[in-house]
């Protein structure tokens, strides 16, 4: 693994002092598919350097909040996205901004693994770096091996680098899309139910990759396996029909929640 | 429901299931064979065309044929060297007018325009064009380019034919844009992409293969057009000989060569007519060959199944 990593690594135990700082924050957002409003007026914080789990029955706006986070609703014609989206202080959501600039400092890992088809393992990692107009092959190279070596991939295909993405198994094209979304050098990571379409051994591997990265980044994770966001977040957001029910460590979400509703959802009583 | 009554249910519900299996299987096998006899319908005509061009295109086809100019008729050999060279010409300059704006004009109907009313009425318009007989596109370059300028030229040709060609590879150049998973643009956008380059590298490398058959469905078409040709470049019995004179074209070679009664004449006809199946084909190999060849050196085969 690059020197880079191990630098980081110490940093890790700033997470529960008490003057947490906040990488992302969202103010009264409230989004609306046409005439429904799949989210509430939701408020929340990302603290730097850990993970936030978001979990909730189907349907009850987790994707979609996950999305606005870096203006993703920008691509679906009539959704529409109210409120403030915070990173750094800064307001994803000014429009004086082209989403562009936000989206390269937010990366984004989608449910179901979407390597571009047309493209080597290699190109794949790099696209993003290489489109927007980075061209020196050693650097590139070295992004490819950091990069995959981060999402635990790099052992797996560092032999068959030029083979096409789609050759790969639904796990290793998972932890691909991963190093492609490291490679931007984004600061936030978004994970819209990362693990959802894979077996439990690629699980186990994207959720060390998870535990790996959260050194760096701040991560924020939707998912509908409750043993997962126990095992991998430092935070739990609980949403239910597009409102943020509680919000809390996870310890405190799964262990003590304050709200009936969590308490029967994280016992598995419905959802 | 207790578990009797269910398995009660289920053994009634099985049990309205028809009972005619074996006829099934007969109607089955019939479906089926008059699926095939219409597949090998569709395919016969086909044959049989290609077949004949072949077979009475072959004896005329030698060097002098195809590369000499038509002599008067009677005065032994009749070329078509003119109308090759003219047919060469007239798709290269269709293709350079038409391949740009229907490309573009397809990703802007894909992926820009969406469902606004000015897209929508650009689809409605290129419908209709593709509609529109092609000699109605012929008098129209007439009128506008030839008796303007006062002369025949190849480019008024090019012109009437862009105007077929440019609405079959915009509609399917949005066809198979539109076929690319909305997911693989999210991606692009999360990389913090911008959309042209979204589109242009990410998307249209996955339509590749769609966009390619509508630009080779739209040069065969053109390259087979003789109505517009009649009027926009006249015909030739010489070689090109500038953008101000009238030009031969394959198309036009055979349609005049079809009205002699000669012998001879009927020959070169057929032999005009398999030298432009065998240059359409030729660009169809050509083009599949430099676009969708197989990376890994399949060769040839690739392209053929591809």
């Amino acid at each position: 693994m690059s020197t880079v990593m191990t630098d980081r690594s110490a940093t890790i135990t700033t997470i529960d002092k008490p003057q947490t700082r906040y990488k992302m924050r969202t103010e009264n957002i409230n989004i609306y598919y046409g005439k429904t409003h799949a989210v509430q007026d939701l408020t929340l914080a990302f603290p730097e350097k850990s993970v936030t789990a978001l979990i909730g029955p189907s349907g009850c706006g987790k994707t979609t909040y996950l999305r606005c986070l870096n203006r993703m609703h920008d691509m679906t014609p009539d959704a529409k996205v109210e409120g403030r989206v915070l990173l750094d202080g800064a307001d994803l959501y000014d429009k004086r901004i082209d989403p562009i600039y936000h989206r390269r400092k937010v990366g984004m890992v989608f449910q179901k693994p979407n390597p571009f088809p047309t493209m080597s393992i290699y190109d794949n990692v790099v696209a993003g770096v290489k489109l927007n107009g980075v061209r020196n092959k050693d650097i590139l190279d070295e992004i490819v091996e950091d990069c995959l070596n981060m999402a635990y991939l790099w052992e797996e295909v560092k032999d068959i680098l030029k083979k096409p993405a789609m050759e790969l198994s639904g796990g290793q094209q998972q932890r691909l899309c991963i190093a492609r979304a490291l490679a931007i050098q984004p600061e936030v990571l978004l994970m819209d139910e990362p693990a959802s379409a894979l077996d439990p051994i690629a699980t186990q591997k994207i959720e060390e990759t998870i535990e790996e990265l959260k050194k760096d980044y701040c991560i924020i994770i939707v998912t509908h396996n409750m043993q997962q966001a126990v095992r991998c977040s430092d935070y739990t957001g609980f949403m239910y029909l597009g409102k943020l029910v509680e919000h809390g460590k996870t310890k405190q979400v799964f262990e003590r929640p304050v709200d009936k509703l969590t308490a029967k959802y994280v016992q598995g009583q419905f959802g | 429901m207790t578990y009797t009554d269910r398995q009660q249910k289920r053994a009634e519900i099985r049990a309205m299931f028809k009972s005619n299996v074996r006829r099934r299987l007969w109607v089955d096998k019939i479906v089926v064979g008059t699926v095939i006899v219409c597949a090998l319908m569709a395919i016969i005509p086909l044959i049989w065309i290609l077949g004949t061009a072949v077979y009475s295109g072959v004896p005329a086809l030698n060097w002098e044929f195809l590369t000499g100019k038509p002599g008067a008729v009677g005065a032994g050999q009749i070329s078509i060297g003119p109308a090759i060279q003219g047919t060469v010409i007239i798709i290269a300059l269709t293709s350079l007018i038409g391949l740009p704006i229907g490309i573009m004009g397809g990703i802007y109907l894909s992926e820009y325009g969406g469902n606004s009313r000015f897209a929508k009425q650009i689809r409605f318009f290129m419908d209709v064009f593709m509609q529109v007989p092609s000699i109605v596109l012929g008098i129209f370059a007439f009128l506008a380019i030839v008796l303007t300028l006062g002369y025949y030229t190849v480019w008024a040709g090019a012109i009437a034919l862009s105007f077929i060609m440019f609405p079959i590879v915009a509609r399917s150049t949005e066809e198979a844009l539109r076929m690319v998973p909305w997911t693989y643009r999210e991606a692009g956008a999360a990389l913090g992409l911008s959309k042209m380059v979204i589109t242009l590298r990410i998307v249209l490398s996955q339509a590749k293969k769609g966009i390619l058959t509508g630009v080779l469905l739209s040069i065969s078409r053109v390259g087979g057009e003789t109505a517009p040709l009649i009027m926009t470049i006249l015909g030739s019995n010489i070689f090109f000989s500038g953008f101000d004179s009238s030009t031969d074209a394959l198309p036009l070679r055979i349609w005049r060569l079809s009205l002699q009664p000669y012998d001879e004449a009927r020959i070169a006809g057929w032999g005009a007519a398999l030298t432009l199946v065998i240059i359409i084909f030729a660009i169809h190999l050509g083009v599949r060959y430099f676009f969708l060849r197989d990376k890994s050196g399949k060769g040839l085969r690739g392209v053929l199944r591809g």
